[in-house]
């Protein structure tokens, strides 16, 4: 294949994806935009905006990977009736590090605008936000993960090609729309 | 997969390079709470923040899942390869299509929405640069990566795809920032 030859097949094929994650990304800038009020009354949460947002394309893209990869070697059957052990602990262990990862996340960027002498919020609000985005989003994500690759499979699609745009785009809008929900549960508890 | 389908060993697996590349967002969210102030004064700029982001891991993870396979079915060389060069070619191009129009949809988003305080053009020519320049520097961290990864012989598929997306959403914040600094 000539270098002409080898730029067009790649560009059409990273069309979708990329338009896929184009639409999601603007939505959830479009939520995040809607957000400015709780940025001024939570000083620190725009830090934490690129990790939570990180922490969902690496965790539910590596379940999403992981549940492809099974189907293709016929070790999980698309069938989400009487699931197995194994997804079971794949997206359990998706949630929880997805959680941790958050937590994590939260905790350090508090202990650096602290470092910096920037103003932020309390640790606990900042953490509680994290924890509950986290959770929340994480088991939309989980579900929206599975059904797809699920679904996408049995109708003959290759479930490696679905994964990236799908995380992408649904984890960025679940991400902020989660995000500002967690915000608006602690300002009214805490 | 070598990893076994228990929640303790896909814990193992994956919680060290997980916080290692959290570390790394955190540092980027630091840098996106340098400029809040101008980020919170024009939602337009604040609409661009996610998709800058989210495009720019794209433009990289796509890349790099494509020279991954060409150098599993060893079809690519390093250096002036065919292969190289045509995907190189071909991320450029896919930023500058979807750019302007990630501009463009900004500016109306917001338009529609809050209500624009900065020019249709200024928007759409902080999407285009930003996009412009994460599209060499995504070519240029991935082809390091998949060298190093060939030179160190660790499997492509475990080691660039992570370490792409993740530098290029950290670029994404970065450059957009340079470019908000230059043009807003």
């Amino acid at each position: 294949m000539t270098v002409g030859d080898v730029a067009r097949e790649a560009y059409r094929e990273g069309l979708p994806a990329l338009s896929a994650s184009a639409v999601g990304g603007l939505l959830a800038g479009v939520a995040l935009s809607g957000m400015r009020a709780e940025f001024e009354a939570v000083a620190g949460l725009l830090v934490l905006v690129p990790a939570l947002l990180a922490t969902r394309g690496n965790v539910y893209g590596s379940l999403g990977a992981r549940i492809a990869t099974a189907l293709h070697q016929g070790l999980v059957e698309p069938r989400l009736r009487g699931t197995d052990e194994r997804l079971r602990a794949a997206v359990l262990a998706a949630l929880l590090l997805g959680v941790v990862a958050s937590v994590f996340s939260a905790l350090v960027a508090w202990g650096a605008l602290v470092a910096l002498g920037e103003p932020r919020a309390t640790v606990l609000e900042l953490a509680v936000i994290s924890f509950l985005a986290a959770l929340l989003s994480g088991a939309v994500l989980a579900v929206v993960v599975v059904v797809v690759v699920f679904g996408g499979f049995r109708r003959g699609f290759n479930p490696d090609t679905l994964v990236g745009p799908i995380v992408t785009t649904a984890g960025d809008v679940f991400g902020v729309v989660f995000l500002w929900l967690a915000v608006q549960v602690v300002l009214g508890v805490l | 997969m070598a990893t076994e389908w228990t929640v303790r060993a896909i814990t193992r697996a994956t919680l060290p390079i997980l916080l290692a590349l959290t570390l790394v967002a955190v540092a980027s969210g630091l840098v996106l709470g340098g400029f809040e102030a101008t980020l919170l004064k024009y939602p337009s700029l604040l609409v661009l923040v996610p998709v800058t982001i989210g495009s720019a891991g794209n433009l990289g993870s796509v890349l790099a899942s494509r020279l991954s396979t060409a150098f599993h079915l060893g079809t690519l060389s390093f250096g002036a390869d065919d292969t190289l060069i045509g995907n190189a070619v071909a991320t450029v191009a896919l930023s500058l299509t979807v750019f302007p129009i990630i501009g463009v949809g900004a500016w109306l988003l917001t338009a529609a929405w809050t209500g624009s305080r900065l020019a249709l053009t200024t928007v759409v020519l902080v999407a285009v640069c930003s996009g412009a320049i994460l599209a060499v520097l995504a070519v240029l961290v991935t082809v390091t990566t998949a060298y190093a990864a060939y030179r160190l012989q660790l499997d492509p598929d475990d080691v660039v795809i992570p370490v792409v997306t993740n530098t290029c959403d950290v670029l994404g914040v970065l450059v957009l920032f340079a470019v908000v600094q230059v043009l807003v």
